[in-house]
């Protein structure tokens, strides 16, 4: 207003004029409605309790179930580089059943994913969604809790019934595959950049050698390091204590403090490694084996020898899905030994379906020349297929029973990555 | 009527924009001030208990990020003074007829994203990347040496990312400078250098205020260049919030934090403007 023409002394007077007793008026009205509004936006909660018996758990399949309908098509969430882009698989799958996939690599991580949807599941809205793939983490355990999720019809399920691994019928964040079956799983582990490291690291101590300083990435998972710095110690992940927490943690502190770790990587390790900014961290194992396919970099992956971290990404239908029925036809496809092995030939990750090993390897019987190579390569690579005493090393995560020890875990793991 | 109708118009004008503040500023910050005084977690749900602990925790647990945000960000914030001003002065007084290309050019790299532009920085500055790669080649820097994951690198990203915010205000105060005015200070025997301290620097005092406005706040609540450029121990009260919210899911503890933060910000904001001898901090950033 800096024309004075435009300002009319009303107005004015009324803005600038001091008149306590209806301003004190206001303020308390004001404090009033401030304190109405506080208190008014508590955020609810919409936990449910897991079914605890088996009758229990039939009910409640049933009761979801039994008005659900094919509608012929189906939204489908998932990582990045978690299929051929050519979607082969899931172009058999229109063929076979006349139901369209739309198929979305929007997942990327799974806090931000979960921050995500939740808001809209907590509304019991669509997320758009009818099948995603969600890691074992708090954050699955969260969403079981939250009451998020379809639980599985297994009757539906029969590929499945048949063909899954023993150990993936029983994972600690799901025992009974009441709301998830698995999609694949992955290793985490040590990768290096042979450039600059001579001698292959064998141990986990390899990360915590001042050798190595300024040049070691970490991830910025609570716990993924906390699992590293727990089977450094030689303490068993799954099993820990918070006391074991305690310990892991100064660990993992006395490597930051000592410069030896550059930095708490989220997904992005891979090209900092391949160009030397790090030259041994901790990583996936589908990443590196990617990564070399798609830049023909020669980086390598180790399991060390303490063990490692299998990690499994699962199949889940959210509770506002629209095509529950189409949604479930595709999970139970993809655990038809022909499909799990066509997918696990491109992701390289590790198939939850054994029977996949044996198609591979007809194949390859057929096949000549390259294509025989790398189908044997994937047939007999220990990170598509673990033998069983790689599998009796390998431990997933700690599973956080509640609200309470995963505030504890996270004050214990948390401050590490962000100092 | 007619009276009636002038005496509405104020109000009809900043009906909009009064709306505007009470949807996407009042709504939110009093939601944020709730929640901070709330406690529970997730599956439970989160219930209003004037619960103060949260601002206790987060000053005890994250000090030391907070601390670091307001060094980092008044750090940037000086770098852009030093490198945007004579780029304002520049464009200001010998731009002659291609100002407006110049000030296109200032703003030219923000056409591309924020983000997109951090992680370029990435490639830069790589430890054996285009920059550093060669002068370890020769010898000139040690084969260690490294400004990726440094307090540097993060305080380069900062001061890179809001220069434009820091250029236009200033060019814009000293564009406004009467020529009259420098030619006064030439008859009455002032030399350049008088003439710039006694006359330009004074006049172009609440553009690199409002500079320093634009620049400072969200440079020191940023948290992208420390993730991006950062390493350990680089981490600013922006990456904490963002963990807390995202990963931690304590939406009390951020929301306190978010507070705090604030705070902090507006009692720097209004000492400076004090220090500054300004008496209304808005009308001179609004200039």
């Amino acid at each position: 207003m800096s024309n004075p023409s435009m300002q009319d002394p009303s107005f004015l007077r009324g803005v600038t004029q001091r008149r306590l007793g209806r301003r004190d008026a206001f303020r308390v009205a004001g404090l009033s409605a401030a304190g109405l509004a506080l208190a008014a936006c508590g955020v609810k909660g919409t936990g449910v309790a897991r079914p605890t018996t088996s009758a229990e758990a039939r009910s409640e399949v049933e009761k979801y179930w039994a008005d659900k309908v094919r509608n012929g098509h189906i939204d489908f969430a998932n990582w990045p580089l978690y299929m051929d882009p050519g979607h082969p698989e899931l172009k058999t799958f229109t063929e076979q059943t006349g139901i369209t996939v739309t198929y979305k690599e929007v997942i990327q991580e799974t806090t931000s994913w979960f921050a995500k949807i939740q808001p809209q599941l907590a509304a019991g809205q669509s997320i758009d969604y009818d099948l995603m793939v969600v890691t074992n983490s708090i954050q699955l355990t969260q969403l079981i809790k939250l009451g998020y999720l379809v639980p599985l019809d297994h009757e539906k399920l029969p590929n499945f019934t048949k063909n899954v691994g023993e150990r993936y019928k029983n994972e600690s964040f799901d025992p009974g595959n009441v709301y998830t079956v698995p999609w694949a799983s992955g290793m985490t582990g040590i990768a290096y950049n042979p450039k600059y490291i001579d001698t292959p690291p064998t141990s986990y101590a390899a990360l915590w050698d001042p050798k190595y300083k300024g040049k070691v990435g970490m991830m910025a998972d609570s716990q993924e390091i906390a699992n590293f710095g727990m089977f450094l110690l030689g303490i068993d992940p799954e099993k820990s204590t918070p006391a074991d927490w305690e310990k892991a943690a100064a660990k993992l502190r006395e490597q930051r403090d000592s410069g030896i770790v550059r930095k708490y990587y989220d997904q992005s390790y891979i090209d900092p490694l391949a160009k030397g900014d790090i030259w041994l961290c901790q990583a996936w194992s589908g990443d590196v084996f990617q990564k070399n396919l798609s830049d023909g970099t020669d980086l390598k992956f180790v399991i060390p020898e303490e063990g490692a971290t299998l990690w499994t990404d699962n199949f889940m239908i959210p509770k506002t899905a629209a095509n529950p029925v189409d949604a479930i036809t595709l999970i139970d496809f993809f655990y038809e030994p022909t499909m799990a092995a066509s997918l696990a030939e491109y992701i390289n990750y590790v198939t939850p379906v054994p029977a996949a090993k044996d198609v591979i390897l007809d194949k390859a019987a057929k096949a000549s020349g390259n294509d025989k190579k790398t189908l044997d390569m994937i047939a007999n690579s220990p990170l598509v297929f673990p033998s069983p005493e790689a599998y009796a090393k390998l431990r997933t995560y700690r599973t956080l029973a509640d609200a309470t020890e995963q505030k504890q875990f996270e004050s214990v793991f948390q401050p590490i990555t962000t100092s | 009527m007619r009276k009636l109708r002038a005496a509405l118009t104020p109000y009809a004008l900043i009906f909009p924009g009064s709306v505007w503040l009470a949807i996407f500023f009042v709504v939110p910050t009093v939601v944020m001030l709730s929640l901070s005084l709330q406690s529970g977690n997730v599956s439970d749900g989160f219930v209003f208990t004037w619960n103060w602990q949260s601002y206790i925790d987060g000053l005890t647990n994250y000090h030391d990020q907070i601390v670091r945000s307001l060094v980092y960000g008044l750090a940037a914030t000086l770098i852009q003074i030093l490198i945007g001003f004579p780029v304002a002065y520049w464009i200001a007084f010998k731009g002659g007829r291609n100002k407006s290309f110049y000030l296109f050019l200032v703003l030219l790299p923000f056409l591309v994203s924020f983000v997109l532009r951090t992680i370029s920085w990435q490639f830069l500055l790589s430890d054996n990347g285009m920059l550093l790669g060669p002068l370890k080649n020769i010898g000139l820097l040690p084969e260690d040496f490294r400004i990726l994951a440094t307090p540097y690198a993060v305080i380069g990203g900062l001061a890179y990312n809001f220069l434009p915010f820091m250029i236009l205000p200033m060019y814009v105060a000293l564009e406004r400078i009467d020529p009259r005015v420098l030619e006064a200070a030439q008859d009455l025997y002032a030399g350049k250098v008088q003439t710039f301290v006694r006359v330009v620097l004074p006049l172009s005092l609440p553009g690199v205020f409002a500079g320093v406005l634009m620049t400072f706040v969200p440079a020191s609540s940023d948290y992208v260049n420390a993730s991006v450029l950062g390493g350990t121990k680089t981490t600013m009260i922006g990456n904490v919030i963002q963990n807390q919210y995202l990963v931690t899911q304590d939406y009390p503890t951020a929301a306190a934090l978010s507070f705090t933060l604030m705070a902090l910000l507006l009692v720097g904001i209004f000492s400076y403007a004090k220090a500054l001898g300004t008496e209304d901090v808005l009308e001179v950033a609004a200039r």
